[in-house]
């Protein structure tokens, strides 16, 4: 713990996907003390867990080893320290990888502090009658096909992780907010039942944790919403006072535009009841939260509210459910949409004539009804991009759903042009229980001396 | 004579399972209580029933100037099974922007 007057909580990556070159920019111009990746999608960790299933090297984010060798440099050197769930199934994996990274780097022996305990596949295998959230089902039901569970942890272990000293903080599943609430909890000391602090941080690593999100990504519309050199928008951070004060910024001298209006979204992103957003580290409200744009870029946040965390853990487990075939191919001109139907009555027919069947099927005129279905009320594009997708038991089945439509090109409706190559993909599905929170071991270890 | 969500207020989709939440966020607040008053969670559940089973639940953020839509059953069985182009639904805020309102 330390008595300075404001730290400043730096957002760098808001998914596994996520541009690299703003987080660098704040890393070098910001000023901030804590630089944040969060990079685990719902189904991320599933799909590691089979990486390292195949490698037990591998398991954590891919990402890793590019996002550390662009920013460690700068990092190291400014003393900023690193906080990232990039361990997804293989935290220790990763942490192994990011210290190779750094020596190869010429930046010598870096520790790394590794948060585990969030891998609950072993407990939850021996409780069959835990409920699935999503359907009441007892979670036997996918437990044949499970590949993992992982409990979302709070911002405790990770703040405890923190106090290690370590520059840089690698852990699996973390709850996204508890991510960047747990700097604000090493710094300034805040205990846990300190709800009014609690739920300023995490409403602030809420607002943080989709990077651009708060600086004019997923926001501009022409003419409407415009949104200043878009091209090179900043990553945002937050400046957090002991007492709770909150001030979200961005990278000085990037595009992008932070005020009320992206705040606003941003705030109310993926919430459902906003008196009751449950993290591991409390139950927020954000029904009295004001936004108040203080300076050019600069909205500063008050009135969150909180109740004291639950008594549970979210556990996400992904299970293997089958594969979704895929295939497109395109027409135009007179008559695209009356071809491209009929294309799709044949490869339907000539699916069912080979025996494969589908738990789900779907059929979208790519410029009609692909996004917002209703392909009778809408009109006719010049051309249209046939698009069929089946989800089934059998990889055959699901390969020859891309198979067909490619061979509209020979054996379809005259001039189909543009066929993708036949698309499979496993699928990795996702159901959640709720965990008692005293059945979790999160604990901390250190790789490398610090 | 109607009036547009879109001419009063901006909105962002969000995904969670199955579900959709659309956030409807006024351009100006004076428009809040036209909104409350009209853009009942019947008439999205009417806008979104090609896409959605529902139920829909609105909840009112007046601090914000703004509304959370919470679309139940709206994406394909949810990001990681959905067979839809736009698996986690981001386009769906379009939908709720089309909404025709009577002209306040």
């Amino acid at each position: 713990m330390t008595s300075r007057e404001t730290i400043r909580v730096g957002a760098g990556a808001g998914t596994s996907d996520d541009r690299m070159v703003p987080a660098l920019e704040l890393a070098e111009r910001g000023d901030i003390d804590y630089l944040v990746f969060e990079c685990l999608a719902e189904r991320t960790v599933s799909r590691e867990n089979l990486a390292r299933s195949k490698d037990a090297n591998l398991g954590y984010a891919p990402s890793l080893h590019a996002r550390l060798r662009m920013v460690l440099p700068t990092c190291i050197k400014k003393g900023i320290r690193i906080v990232s769930n990039m361990g997804a199934a293989n935290p220790l994996g990763g942490a192994r990888a990011a210290r190779k990274e750094a020596a190869d780097l010429g930046l010598g022996d870096v520790p790394v502090a590794v948060v585990l305990g969030d891998d609950v596949s072993s407990i939850v295998r021996h409780r069959p009658e835990l409920k699935l959230i999503e359907n009441g089902e007892p979670l036997e039901s996918i437990l044949p096909a499970m590949i993992s569970a992982n409990a979302y942890l709070g911002a405790d272990v990770v703040c405890e992780a923190l106090n290690t000293g370590a520059p840089i903080v690698l852990s699996g599943r973390v709850a996204d907010p508890s991510l960047f609430l747990a700097p604000m909890l090493h710094e300034f000391g805040w205990s846990s039942d300190d709800l009014p602090k609690i739920a300023q941080g995490t409403a602030a690593g809420h607002l943080l944790e989709c990077t651009a999100s708060v600086t004019g990504g997923c926001f501009g519309w022409p003419g409407k919403k415009d949104v200043p050199d878009l091209a090179r928008n900043g990553y945002p951070f937050a400046d957090v006072k002991p007492d709770g004060s909150i001030v979200i910024g961005k990278t000085p001298d990037s595009g992008g535009r932070l005020d009320v209006m992206t705040c606003s979204e941003q705030l109310i992103y993926e919430i459902h009841n906003p008196s009751a957003y449950i993290t591991p580290d409390c139950v927020l409200d954000i029904t009295g939260i004001a936004l108040t744009q203080e300076a050019p870029d600069r909205v500063r946040v008050e009135g969150a509210k909180a109740r004291p965390a639950t008594e549970t853990y979210k556990v996400n487990v992904g299970y293997a459910d089958g594969y979704i075939g895929e295939g497109e191919v395109s027409y135009g001109g007179i008559d695209a949409v009356a071809r491209a139907k009929w294309a799709a009555e044949i490869v339907k027919e000539r699916l069912r004539l080979q025996g494969f069947t589908y738990d789900d099927f779907r059929v979208d005129l790519i410029g009609m009804s692909s996004l917002h279905d209703r392909m009778e009320i809408r009109p006719e594009p010049y051309e249209v991009r046939l698009r069929m997708t089946g989800r089934t038991r059998e990889r055959r089945a699901a390969h020859a759903v891309g198979f067909e439509v490619r061979a509209m090109h020979m054996h379809g409706p005259g001039g189909a042009g543009g066929a993708c190559e036949p698309r499979v993909r496993d699928v990795l599905a996702v159901k959640s229980v709720l965990l008692p929170k005293n059945l979790v071991n999160a604990q901390v270890v250190v790789e490398g001396s610090l | 004579m109607s009036v547009r969500v879109y001419d009063l207020a901006h909105a962002r989709a969000g995904d969670k399972g199955n579900t959709s939440n659309i956030s409807v966020i006024c351009y100006d607040g004076k428009h809040w209580d036209f909104l409350a008053r009209e853009l009942t969670p019947e008439r999205v559940m009417d806008a979104f029933k090609y896409i959605a089973r529902g139920p829909v639940t609105r909840y009112p953020l007046r601090n914000l100037k703004a509304f959370n839509f919470v679309i139940e059953n709206a994406l394909g069985g949810g990001v990681t099974i959905s067979l839809a182009q736009d698996i986690h639904g981001k386009s769906l805020s379009n939908v709720m922007l089309a909404i025709e309102l009577p002209d306040p």
